[in-house]
């Protein structure tokens, strides 16, 4: 077996902690024992690799996936998909999912009063190219209410999924709008000790990426972990 | 390093609506060489309550111990029609089922080969990042000298290993006990 590096771990504060009581639901579902440290093995610096083919080219714009185009502001979402050290993550799969312009989702849960769009099913996927970008097509998702707090209400927010080159690297996130005014109250959000990571989580608005009389662009980079420069092995 | 890593948030409850493409509770095609397995269990809280917006993730290498992956370079065969990914939702009551092969055993980092293994992810509502465990196979001699088996207190280490479904060839059960009496081990990976 060939000396192979692992996986750099988070910075103090830059990750939530598992029990945040202030999201209710994290209260029965957070591990109440400490991790167990586990040095990265070949388990964890390989992970699933997913062929071009998985990607239909089409699903990365949210717009044209039924007969006509969903309500709300059509809105242009990219960036790139790099290591800590600024390295692009090539071809890697990027799943989206979001709320409708009105705040509702197409799922049977939510049951929040806000109507469905038949334009619009809310999910798209990609495959970063070979410096690490994505660009999606939707429009501007809703804020919605929730059942966490007395009048608890989400920012607008785009569920991400992004698997890296190993399964160190797996992550799950959100990305939120700037200015949204519900971003102090809420908890997921707020959940990471660390207010510049936080931050990192709200897009840009960005001219560069804006099209001239069709959609405004917002640009949201996701980092994952970087290699160790030491082997794993000692 | 001149970046940081982008915060975990919670895939919330809708995560169906963009991950359910990619759902794969079957892993190996047929004529992948190996002995199948199909394995059961819940995603329980720390009341014993069935999750019903959980999503797990498995990632394994073949009967050969070689993963699908460029960085795993043992001259070992990949296999078409097994890529060692798998992806289940829970159902309403906490429960997923997959069917796979049993993994080979793998290289570990003391140069002992690890006793077969799939790594698993999980993913709920509530959970702001992820939890990652791992599910060995009973009666196996190998996992007494499992490298990551040993970074684990001996009471706990059961929570790891599946158990097999007495009267059903090739059935076994492993839970995933979020908190609380039971608690699976979770790695800081």
């Amino acid at each position: 077996m060939s000396r192979l590096p692992g996986y750099r771990r988070a910075l103090a504060g830059t990750q939530p902690e598992y029990l945040h009581p202030t999201y209710v639901s994290s209260r029965k579902r957070a591990p109440a024992q400490p991790l167990v440290y586990l040095p990265h093995t070949l388990s964890e610096i390989t992970g699933p690799v997913f062929a071009p083919e998985t990607v239909n080219v089409k699903a990365c714009d949210l717009t044209r996936q039924h007969a006509g185009e969903p309500l709300g502001e059509r809105i242009i979402v990219s960036g790139r998909v790099m290591d800590e050290d600024g390295k692009p993550v090539r071809k890697t799969l990027v799943e989206v999912w979001q709320a409708n312009a009105a705040g509702r989702y197409r799922h049977k849960v939510d049951q929040h009063q806000a109507p469905l769009d038949p334009n619009f099913s809310g999910h798209g996927y990609a495959m970063t190219d070979g410096e690490g970008r994505y660009r999606f097509i939707t429009v501007r998702p809703g804020e919605y209410p929730w059942g966490n707090h007395h009048n608890a209400w989400r920012p607008a927010h785009i569920h991400f999924s992004v698997f890296g080159p190993a399964f160190a690297t797996r992550l799950v996130t959100q990305m939120y709008f700037p200015g949204d005014p519900l971003l102090p109250f809420d908890p997921i959000y707020n959940c990471t000790a660390d207010e510049a990571a936080r931050q990192r989580l709200i897009s840009f608005f960005d001219w560069e990426s804006t099209i001239p009389g069709h959609a405004l662009g917002y640009k949201f980079d996701i980092i994952l972990n970087g290699r160790e420069a030491t082997p794993m092995e000692k | 390093m001149t970046l940081c890593a982008t915060t975990s948030q919670t895939v919330g409850p809708f995560f169906s609506i963009g991950m359910d493409r990619l759902n794969c509770a079957e892993l190996a095609g047929p004529g992948v060489a190996g002995e199948r397995v199909t394995i059961e269990g819940r995603v329980l809280d720390a009341d014993g309550v069935g999750v019903p917006d959980a999503i797990i993730e498995l990632w394994q290498a073949n009967s050969h111990g070689k993963y699908a992956h460029p960085e795993d370079v043992q001259d070992k065969p990949v296999e078409a029609g097994f890529q060692g990914y798998g992806r289940i939702p829970t159902d309403e009551d906490g429960k997923f089922r997959f069917t796979t092969i049993k993994p080979g055993a793998v290289p570990g980092p003391d140069g002992k080969l690890h006793a077969p293994h799939i790594a698993v992810s999980v993913f709920m509502r509530g959970l702001l990042r992820r939890v990652v465990t791992r599910i060995y196979f009973p009666d196996e001699p190998g996992n007494a000298g499992d490298f990551a088996l040993g970074l684990v207190e001996a009471g706990r280490r059961g929570t790891l290993i599946a158990r097999r479904v007495p009267g059903v060839e090739g059935l076994m059960r492993w839970d995933v006990i979020m908190q609380g009496p039971g608690e699976t081990v979770f790695f800081d990976c």
